[in-house]
């Protein structure tokens, strides 16, 4: 039995440890670097289900902002797996990164590409134990500041380059939000933590006027990292214009992250009058605009960064509705189904580019990629018998108990419209012909990844209880 | 028994991708479905009533779901005529020109959604087998299609998208209606508590009203109902056979399960907005009909009218008509599949389907020609075929709604109209079958006739439609029963 913290601790010494080998042995192939990161990961994962239940010293200061809860070894459990997903995916993305850097050697760069993502992932795991603001801020820093140099790694790129600034200013902007409305909370309630704040909520001599500026401060800062509309401004842009495997994580493990914060900040925050009616506005603008932006869609990187906002909308009605359980078993859905979208991507990009033209005929080219895209698109739009459909499901049924049937009647729309452009890339890979005739070629490790993504679909399509065993 | 005819075409379906030999895997798997279904029909035990073959498997606990497939008379009439109509349609499907293995594991897996969907005892798989057939439908159009046939894909995969999270809501709603303790997806346990009136009377007009929306989709019921002529015009033909003869009877199948025994008061209620709605189905598609020139969209548009005979038997709400119901999807599902048959077969060997450029092919094409005729006779309902037997009963059942014998009330007048269009199906399908196979030839060219082979599933068709006009008792003494238990004679 090993105590929580100790998973971060981990974490980090994997990634410095990963940092000095790449700089200090110049001659390593760096794809050896990737790999340590992979079994690094793989045991962290494995070492979360003999955490310890209860903290072996209850009443160290550490526990006041760092809890050790279902809840947040379910989504480090989502934070590890996203990084190595998203790590296979980087070793498929490695010659448009050495393309793209000016560099002595061959492979340089490559050794922080494969690293950096350690640090996020750190970031991630103390984001999903955080319960005071202190600790929330701290560690949201640590994955944004990664995700900065990240998001414009290839940077002989001139689109990677508008997409790291637009990240950098946007990110920015979010945490000058999130800490002036950290400031107005401290201020009225004299607290950071959490649990502290939502005893102070109920006091009677509540200042609530500014309790509120500051929760929608923070709600708004949330809503940038989370991709909420109106504040998704940055995400179409950033998304095309990052490293193919940077997008993919930014999509799902900074979203999930994002939620994990919202869910534990809204315990003290929900107490305030009205904000379940902002989040409920939220909910309505970010299905509406996500859904229907990428209906004219024709890069498909683009097409996923809207995809990414519509299914926050889906996730925000979850948060509306106050179900964890709807909200985690999507997420996990939401993980499955992009990552596979994206892994596909990555490597049909290598032979073509973004564009739905790229994947015309893919069946043809590569019957195994277009399949695994086809169960992608089908679980992304809501096929039964896949997570993304029993995700929509759990959604629709935490909608219909607690009586949000305006959120239930644009849901369905949405979802409508959502098969439309989901399926419009099963229609250029299945009817078109196909522009090249080139295979592509598939590694062993990424091809075993895409088969475990395509498994756990249909997995937690139909059984989901294991997840729900996990959230207790 | 049960679990084996589900899964086998979705089995054979998966070795057809990973590429066992095309025509014979599904063949073969369509026939042994057949054998099986017609075993377990045959096999039930009407005296016991009530669900047979029922295995059950534990899903989650937290939402209290269970795999569970079972059947009682009414659904094993729906998988005979799904493994009916697969086998027929694969036999039907002729050479296939571009990924053959992947029509087959199409056409297999709509059947097995259908399937799935009908011997399901659990709400959320009810669903979801159902719409497993979605992205078949969808390649099989866009693919494989004819005509307009990418717009027709979009139309119909929207709207029965759309049509199917509808339903989702409302089989929600539904689910949320129990008393939070006995919470199930369990079609039995729910239909046990809706009979000790736990379903608050004040939540099952909405629940209805979603689910009539939702099924209505799916069913093509007006205003719900443009997506299908395009759709059956544009598909190829073993599609349109296995769309419009087994899948559009999910949303039938839906409403006899589910509306009927849960939501009795709400059918009540809103019996007369659905009788509004079938009337339009039955006179306005059917004179819509009657305007068509290509003999693909009449099929279409025929289909679509059709469905309001069942919703008449269904609106009922006496053993009677819903039987009757039961009895005429079987039997139009049996005589779409014919018609739909033999007219893709047509379109492989006339440059038209246009009625008017068509003429005098039952020289060339004699047993074509008697095929067709044969299934417009039964789709009009002559005296001997199925859809005769189940056409009196569901007037009959209709009729009596209510009818005491000194005033005729909406339900009367109703039934008066929708004879009507008994007349203009006659007028619309005879004038067809005059114009194509005979008159004089437009085109001397010689046309060949169906191939030998095809004869036999013509032969599947045609006999189980008369078997059942002959002896509608056998499928009768079965599916009343399901009834019997919670509506009146």
């Amino acid at each position: 039995m090993i105590s929580a913290p100790y998973l971060e601790v981990a974490a980090i010494v994997l990634g410095v440890v990963l940092l000095l080998v790449e700089s200090f042995s110049v001659q390593l192939n760096k794809r050896v670097i990737a790999y340590a990161a992979l079994l690094g990961l793989a045991a962290i994962f494995l070492s979360t289900f003999f955490v310890a239940p209860t903290p072996a010293m209850p009443h160290a200061p550490l526990w006041n902002f760092y809890a050790s809860d279902a809840l947040s070894l379910f989504f480090k459990r989502i934070a590890l797996a996203t990084t190595a997903l998203v790590i296979i995916m980087m070793l498929d993305y490695a010659p448009v990164v050495c393309a793209n850097i000016a560099g002595a050697t061959p492979q340089a760069g490559l050794g922080e590409f494969f690293s950096l993502p350690l640090f996020t992932c750190a970031g991630l795991m103390w984001m999903s134990s955080a319960i005071d603001f202190v600790m929330i801020f701290v560690s949201l820093e640590l994955v944004t500041i990664s995700f900065y140099v990240l998001v414009s790694f290839t940077r002989r790129n001139p689109l990677t380059l508008e997409a790291g600034v637009k990240y950098l200013v946007l990110s920015a902007l979010s945490t000058g939000f999130l800490v002036y409305g950290i400031t107005w909370i401290f201020g009225v309630t004299g607290e950071t933590n959490l649990y502290r704040i939502a005893e102070a909520f109920t006091r009677p001599e509540l200042e609530s006027t500014g309790a509120l500026l500051g929760a929608v401060l923070i709600i708004i800062s949330l809503g940038f990292k989370i991709a909420a509309v109106p504040f998704h401004i940055w995400v179409p842009d950033v998304y095309q214009g990052a490293p193919t495997p940077v997008t993919a994580f930014l999509s799902v493990g900074s979203k999930a992250a994002g939620f994990v914060v919202l869910v534990r900040v809204l315990q003290p925050l929900l107490m305030l009058p009205n904000v379940r009616a902002l989040l409920v506005a939220l909910a309505v603008l970010t299905l509406l605009y996500g859904n229907l932006a990428a209906l004219p869609q024709s890069n498909l990187k683009r097409l996923l960064a809207y995809s990414s906002i519509a299914h926050s909308g889906y996730l925000l009605i979850a948060v509306v509705a106050l179900s964890g359980r709807a909200l985690a078993f999507y997420l996990v859905a939401y993980l499955l189904m992009t990552l596979l979208s994206f892994a596909v991507l990555v490597l049909v990009e290598r032979h073509g580019g973004c564009e739905l033209e790229n994947f015309s005929g893919l069946s043809r080219r590569s019957p195994f990629l277009a399949f695994a895209m086809l169960i992608a698109m089908a679980s992304l739009a809501g096929v039964p018998f896949t997570a993304g459909f029993l995700g929509k499901f759990l959604v629709f049924d935490a909608a219909v108990a607690a009586h949000q049937y305006t959120l239930v009647a644009i849901g369905i729309i949405t979802v409508a419209a959502g098969f439309y452009y989901y399926f419009k890339v099963v229609r250029a890979m299945y009817w078109e012909t196909s522009s090249s005739g080139e295979m592509i070629f598939i590694s062993p490790l990424t091809r075993m990844a895409i088969i475990a993504m395509i498994f756990g679909i249909f997995f937690f399509g139909v059984y989901p209880q294991p997840l729900f065993n996990a959230l207790r | 028994m049960l679990l084996l005819i589900v899964f086998l075409p979705i089995i054979a379906s998966a070795a057809l991708l990973l590429g066992a030999p095309a025509r014979a895997t599904a063949l073969g798997a369509s026939a042994i479905t057949l054998v099986l279904s017609v075993l377990a029909f045959f096999d039930y035990d009407h005296a016991q009533a009530g669900f047979a073959y029922v295995r059950s498997f534990p899903i989650s606990t937290d939402l209290r779901l269970n795999f569970a497939v079972g059947a009682d008379g009414l659904s094993l009439t729906m998988i005979l005529l799904s493994s009916v109509v697969l086998l027929a349609a694969v036999w039907f499907t002729g050479k296939v020109d571009r990924y053959e293995n992947a029509f087959y594991a199409c056409l297999l897996l709509i059947a097995a959604g259908a399937i799935g969907a009908f011997a399901s005892l659990d709400l959320l798989f009810f669903y979801a087998f159902h719409e497993l057939a979605l992205i078949p439908t969808f390649l099989l159009i866009g693919i494989w299609g004819s005509g307009n046939r990418r717009a027709a894909a979009w139309k119909v995969t929207i709207y029965l998208a759309l049509g199917s999270f509808v339903l989702l809501i409302g089989l929600i709603m539904l689910y949320r209606a129990l008393p939070a303790a006995t919470r199930t997806f369990d079609l039995r346990a729910i239909q046990a508590a809706a009979s000790a009136g736990q379903i608050a009377p004040a939540m099952q007009s909405p629940i209805y009203l979603w689910l009539l929306a939702g099924f209505g989709t799916l069913i093509s019921l007006v205003p719900f109902h443009t997506w299908a002529p395009e759709a059956y015009a544009s598909a190829p033909a073993p599609a349109a056979m296995l769309h419009a003869g087994v899948l559009k009877k999910f949303g039938l199948y839906g409403l006899l399960r589910i509306a009927l025994p849960m939501l009795p008061d709400a059918v009540r209620q809103w019996s007369n907005l659905l009788l509004v709605l079938l009337l339009a189905n039955i006179i306005y598609i059917g004179l819509a009909t009657t305007a068509q020139r290509r003999l693909d969209w009449m099929l279409g548009y025929s289909s679509v009218m059709h469905m309001g005979y069942i919703f008449l038997g269904i609106v009922s709400v006496n053993v009677l008509g819903a039987t009757g119901a039961a009895l005429l999807m079987f039997a139009h599902g049996i005589s779409i599949a014919l018609l739909f048959g033999i007219t893709g077969e047509l379109r492989k060997r006339v440059p038209t389907l246009e009625l008017d450029a068509l003429g005098g092919l039952a020289r060339t094409m004699p047993i074509a020609s008697f095929a067709f005729g044969l299934g417009a006779f039964a789709a009009i309902g002559l005296p001997g075929f199925a859809n005769f037997a189940a056409e009196i009963m569901v007037f009959f059942g209709a009729f009596r709604n209510g009818f005491d014998f000194q005033h005729f009330h909406f339900f009367q007048w109703a039934t008066l109209l929708a004879l009507w269009g008994v007349v203009i199906s006659a007028v619309y399908l005879l004038r067809a079958y005059r114009r194509i196979f005979w008159g004089t030839s437009a085109e001397p060219a010689a046309v060949p006739d169906i191939s030998f082979g095809l004869r036999l599933p013509v032969t599947l068709l045609v006999a189980s439609s008369l078997f059942f006009g002959f002896f509608p008792q056998t499928l009768i003494e079965r599916v009343a029963p399901t009834f019997r238990t919670h509506l009146s004679k």
